[in-house]
């Protein structure tokens, strides 16, 4: 792009401020970050800044940069400000998603200009010297893995990084080396591969006499990573559980895609096997659902990292059967508690977490055009140094376009954004455990995403689909090229001539360019005979497409750069030549610990429930999402007269004219996990179901994705836990007769800090994709009238273990036999018409689940605990309503429609405006939504 | 007679499926075309009675919303538009389709006169997406009859109506106020707009921009609490699709 520029090329300079009469929100919210970090500010204005390389004319400068009702500007010189400046911008190479459109605009104006850069100016009015003022940005405005700051006005940018610099990749002799020398050169070079591994690879090289070079020991390293190949879960394990030894082949197939497998539903057209698992939606189109991790990206650059995995997971949906039309997202997160003061040095802090990673979604989310509908959020203070970070895409296809396969002779053909250094190393990074120096080293994992680059992609992909003009597709995500090349080629072969492909910048080496992560790319196999029409229908609309090479019959992977040959390697052992590592897993069951005394104040209790952040309103992260772009939306996250409510499920209607809904729903029940990781499992395939259920999907037609973060599996303890919860998986899906589609595994979670190893929590997330065949008939959790009767269907046991209630010691929760039939009675009385409302029981139990109910509908409740359909002996009423048993809905019907299974009334809804349950409890609506609705009063 | 609506998208446009699908419903012939197209061949808009300029990030809202988008129809359709709306022509700007007609000087009119309000970031500094109540005083609308109330979800961060306290007063004396925010009970204006308005039109009444998003209450089921009030005969944004196509044929 620029590289050949002088250095001496001067920056025309433009610096844009809100108008003093007019309020400044920027600042404003600058403002409260900083006073939130403890900064004693009395206001703050931000000043926009704009480099123009290339240009000299002020004059459209300013009339494109400012607005000329509510801004000033200035050219060449700052607008001054009140107090102290502090600016913050990008770092050179760092992606600015408005240069490219800074420049379009001067284009259309006949002004052509280089490059753009862009910066902002804190000018704060505080008692603070800089240092104190830098202190302070860093902490919430600014975040150094990405951005520069410093005192005074932005400085003119620098220029563009350059790469490695030689061309020259080098050959890395393996032969004779130890286990010690191997596993040296994998660290090295960033390889995350074991002793075993390398031994190998050695061996391959060994039997073709000649010595590796560093791009085939790189493509090894990114093809057989632990994101790429699932290779911890599918290794031959020996499990010892209660003294009992036994040997598993492949943990995967035995579990979840057994279930699937043995279930064999007509309606799945394609599972575990292409980006994302396909199932039947209507005589027209197929469904398909993907949710992926990006955990540690957003550990070290929370907005950085969740927005490229919303990124991401929209391009694995794009690149699904012959691209799929994404129709949702949803999104989940664990985070440390947001009150927390224990910090360890090397993380960020939890709000600073969740703020950036919201902040991500939304900005990427809502720019794509896709509704983010559902989500969750659980915490626990041993997600401080690791949260979790799930994003997922629901999309739709015509039915008949879910097989690919390129052919040899096709072109190979990278769509969308340039490649750059950025994302180096992506895929065996996120393999790694994070430590307190993940944010030094590791900066070149870490990316900002362009969702406008994705969306161009996405409009122009779709409609080179409708005209059938490519054999196959697949996103570049981990490994970038090499994984997609490497994948898409696999049965036929492959000729890369590198340096065709479009870079951002020059100086990138060889191997660089072959495994960058640089977002916003896409690999298509198209035919000769299309290549001048997806050329052209590309270039119409602004999407760089470049040809890099075609597809062989040779069963080679062969990657040259000029004349050099970076890659050639047999496709056979790229693919099947990872040897299978044995592991050891343990388990051992925790003996159950006897429940805490009960409190003697339950209504305080039930407000400390309500203000729990797995429990409380999330409304302040949901409004953030566009969340009914796309007009589909029949049941939206937010229920209720005042649109506040908590939602069970969201229901989309994917085809517009059509009332056929998509049902998008969640389980996950970490707190479940140290104490029984089955039971966690069935517990949450249990509530991803029982929230679809609830707003009406039809239970016959539920498909499920498994998504496991754990902590580092050569811990035979951790690898026994994922054992335990992979059963659990298999035997609910069976239970239920939901097939898992699609999954996908984050291993070695856990924060190396200066107070030693942190474990999250085991997590599994368990996302429910189902079907109403008319979203007219759908239902919500917001109680409706007073006088209709309140009927608990399902039964409940003293299952506190885990639970937010009296410490959580206790049974866990166990998902029963009669769990199906449960779920088919309250679909049933659903699609009678005899359902007012209806919201399933899960933290917090009964208690909370009817608060939820009240506070949505706006409604009190009296509710009679001894008429509470009881499994086994209940004596204390704390336990009757705060218990976590699984498999249980509260309805709200006029008149009791046919059950047959365990129910009773318990109550009725009133006008009284309390949560009466009768002397065990009485707390006012007031106070119950003051406790759900804090975070409206304390986030911003 | 069937009327052509011609749906403009440009990169970063997303609500471009279920516009042309609203004018479809009330009885157009919506046609979606990329803006390079109109930027090159400007004359192509004669063939149409409606344009839509439908809601989004075009060009990612870098420097501001609609801001890039503006620029470019400004410097190569302008004189195009304004024979279009001359002509009798009807325009409809939605959310960021409102920020690009306001930003190249469309609304509130006339062009000569540039810029003259602008659509800022909210009060609360963040991107809402909320449902609003919102009134229609007497206005030069030839789509929307005063009196009648509309329902619709806003999705935006920069919907902030702002204008010197002489600009409203005209648009006020000269009834360019289409839509205001109610501000009363559970009903407030979410942005901090100026006299709570939501949109406005021109001088002719057939240029209309508004910051919510009619064809987001296109189906009945589509309203926030439709599980409790019960489904309405007509949802409020296809009455308003109707009168525009109505209006055009």
């Amino acid at each position: 792009m620029s590289e050949d520029l002088p250095q001496s090329l001067p920056w025309s300079r433009i610096e844009v401020a809100v108008n003093p009469d007019h309020t400044d929100p920027a600042g404003r919210a600058a403002l409260h970050e900083l006073r939130a970090v403890g900064l004693k500010a009395r206001d703050v204005r931000v000043h926009r800044v704009f480099f123009l390389q290339g240009t000299n004319d002020p004059a459209p400068l300013l009339e494109l940069l400012v607005d000329p009702v509510s801004e000033t500007g200035r050219a060449g010189e700052p607008v001054p400000g009140t107090g102290r400046a502090v600016s913050v911008c990008k770092r050179p190479g760092v992606m600015d998603p408005s240069e490219a459109s800074i420049l379009r605009a001067l284009r259309s104006r006949g002004v052509t200009a280089e490059r753009a850069v862009t910066g902002r100016t804190y000018w704060i009015d505080a008692d603070a010297d800089d240092a104190a003022l830098l202190d302070a940005v860093g902490r919430c405005l600014a975040n150094e893995v990405i951005e520069e700051m410093g005192a005074g006005p932005v400085p003119s940018p620098r220029d563009l990084p350059h790469g490695h610099g030689s061309d020259m990749i080098p050959e890395v002799p393996l032969i004779g080396l130890s286990d010690d020398e191997l596993r040296a050169i994998s660290k090295r070079y960033v390889l995350a591969l074991n002793a075993g591994e390398m031994r190998n690879v050695r061996e391959h090289f060994a039997t073709l006499e000649r010595t590796p070079r560093l791009g085939e020991l790189e493509t090894i390293a990114q093809t057989w990573s632990e994101h790429c190949k699932h290779k911890t879960l599918t290794s031959p394990i020996e499990y010892v559980e209660e003294g009992r030894t036994e040997a598993i082949g492949n943990l995967l197939k035995e579990t979840v895609f057994g279930a699937t497998t043995k279930l064999d539903k007509d309606w799945c057209v394609s599972v575990f096997k292409d980006n994302a698992g396909i199932v039947r939606f209507d005589d027209e189109h197929d469904i398909c659902f993907k949710v992926e991790t990006h955990n540690h990206p957003s550990a070290i650059e929370p907005y950085g990292g969740a927005g490229t995995g919303i990124g991401g997971v929209i391009r694995d949906i794009l690149g699904t059967g012959l691209a799929a039309r994404p129709v949702a997202n949803t999104d989940v997160f664990c985070f440390g508690d947001l009150d927390t003061k224990k910090v360890p040095k090397g993380a960020l802090h939890p709000l600073r977490v969740m703020k950036g990673v919201v902040a991500g979604v939304r900005d990427y989310g809502n720019r794509m055009g896709i509704p983010t509908v559902n989500g969750a959020v659980c915490f626990d203070e041993r997600y401080t140094g690791n949260p979790i970070v799930y994003c997922g895409t629901v999309g739709i296809l015509p039915r008949g376009r879910s097989e690919k396969a390129a052919q040899p002779g096709d072109r190979i053909l990278a769509v969308g954004g340039r490649t750059g250094r950025d994302g180096v190393h992506g895929a065996t990074f996120s393999s790694e455990t994070l430590h307190d120096e993940s944010d030094e080293v590791s900066g070149g994992a870490v990316q900002i995403g362009n969702p406008i680059e994705e969306k161009r992609v996405l409009d122009s992909l779709l409609r080179a689909s409708e005209r059938d003009l490519f054999t196959a597709v697949t996103d570049c995500g981990a490994g970038g090229f090499s994984s997609a090349v490497g994948e898409m080629a696999e049965h036929c072969g492959a000729d890369v001539q590198l340096d065709q492909a479009p870079l951002k910048y020059a100086g990138l080496n060889p191997v660089e360019i072959w495994i960058s992560e640089a977002q916003e790319r896409m690999v298509l196999s198209v035919p000769p005979k299309h290549e001048s029409e997806i050329l052209a229908l590309f270039a119409a609309e602004d999407v760089e497409a470049t040809v890099i090479g075609t597809f062989t019959d040779t069963g080679q992977l062969v990657v040259r750069h000029g004349d050099q040959t970076i890659v050639d390697l047999s496709m056979e052992f790229l693919h099947n030549g990872l040897p299978k590592t044995p592991r050891r897993a343990e388990w051992t069951q925790p003996a159950v610990e006897p429940e805490a005394p009960a409190s003697d104040d339950l209504a305080a209790e039930l407000e400390r429930v309500l203000r729990h952040g797995d429990v409380c309103s999330k409304e302040w992260i949901v409004r953030q999402y566009d969340h009914e772009v796309q007009a589909g939306s029949a049941i939206k996250p937010l229920v209720g007269p005042e649109g506040r409510g908590p939602g069970d499920a969201s229901i989309v209607a994917p085809v517009l004219g059509s009332h056929r809904g998509a049902v998008i729903a969640n389980g996950i029940t970490p707190r479940y996990g140290d104490l029984d990781p089955y039971n966690m499992a069935m517990c949450a395939v249990d509530e991803a179901i029982r929230n679809a259920v609830a707003v009406g999907a039809d239970p016959e037609n539920i498909a499920i994705l498994d998504n496991f973060s754990w902590g580092d599996c050569n811990n035979p303890e951790v690898l026994g836990a994922m054992v335990r919860a992979a059963r659990g998986c298999h035997d609910a899906a069976l239970l239920f007769s939901a097939p898992f589609i699609s999954g996908k595994d984050s291993l070695n979670n856990e924060f190396h800090g200066e107070h030693g190893r942190i474990r999250i929590p085991h997590t599994l997330l368990i996302s429910a994709l189902g079907q109403i065949d008319d979203v007219t008939t759908a239902v919500t959790s917001d109680l409706k009238r007073a006088g209709s009767k309140l009927v608990l269907v399902g039964e409940t046991f003293c299952e506190m273990g885990g639970a937010l209630y009296g410490g959580g010691k206790g049974k866990t929760p166990a998902v029963r036999e009669s769990a199906p039939a449960v779920m088919r009675a309250v679909a049933s009385a659903i699609r009678s018409g005899a359902v007012l409302s209806c919201h399933d029981l899960s933290d917090g139990g009964l208690a909370a689940a009817a608060a939820e109910m009240a506070i949505a509908g706006n409604f009190g409740v009296r509710i009679d605990p001894s008429a509470i359909p009881v499994g086994e002996e209940m004596g204390r009423l704390d336990h009757r309503l705060f218990s976590e048993s699984a498999t249980r809905f509260l309805l709200e019907v006029e008149d009791v429609p046919q059950l047959d299974v365990p129910h009773a009334v318990i109550g009725e809804v009133t006008e009284d405006g309390t949560i009466d349950f009768g002397d065990a409890l009485q707390l006012s609506l007031e106070s119950a939504r003051s406790a759900f609705f804090h975070w409206e009063d304390t986030l911003r | 007679m069937s009327v052509p609506v011609l749906v403009l998208r440009a990169a970063g446009t997303n609500c471009d499926r279920e516009t042309a699908h609203a004018f479809a419903t009330a009885g157009g012939t919506p046609e979606s075309r990329h803006v390079n197209e109109l930027l090159a061949e400007p004359q192509l808009l004669a063939r149409y009675r409606v344009l839509a300029v439908p809601g989004g990030f075009s060009y990612g809202d870098d420097i501001a919303a609609g801001r890039v988008l503006a620029t470019e129809l400004k410097e190569k359709v302008l004189p195009e538009l304004e024979r279009f709306v001359t002509d009798g022509g009807s325009v409809l700007g939605i959310c960021n389709g409102f920020q690009v007609l306001v930003k190249m000087g469309l609304l509130p009119g006339p062009t000569s006169d540039g810029q003259t309000v602008t659509l800022s970031h909210n009060d609360s500094d963040r991107y809402e997406d909320r449902w609003v109540d919102m009134e229609t005083p007497e206005s030069v609308s030839k789509f929307v009859t005063a009196g009648d109330d509309f329902f619709f979800p806003i999705a935006h961060a920069e919907g902030k109506f702002i204008a010197s306290d002489e600009t409203l007063d005209a648009l006020e004396k000269n009834k360019q106020v289409v839509f205001r925010y109610r501000n009363e009970g559970r009903s407030r204006n979410p942005n901090g707009s100026l006299r709570d308005i939501a949109g406005i039109c021109d001088a002719t009444g057939r240029v209309l921009g508004l910051m919510p998003h009619p064809e987001r209450h296109l189906e009945p089921w589509h309203h926030p609490y439709w599980t409790r009030a019960g489904l309405a005969n007509e949802a409020d944004g296809l009455k308003l699709f109707r009168a525009m196509v109505a209006a055009a044929e």
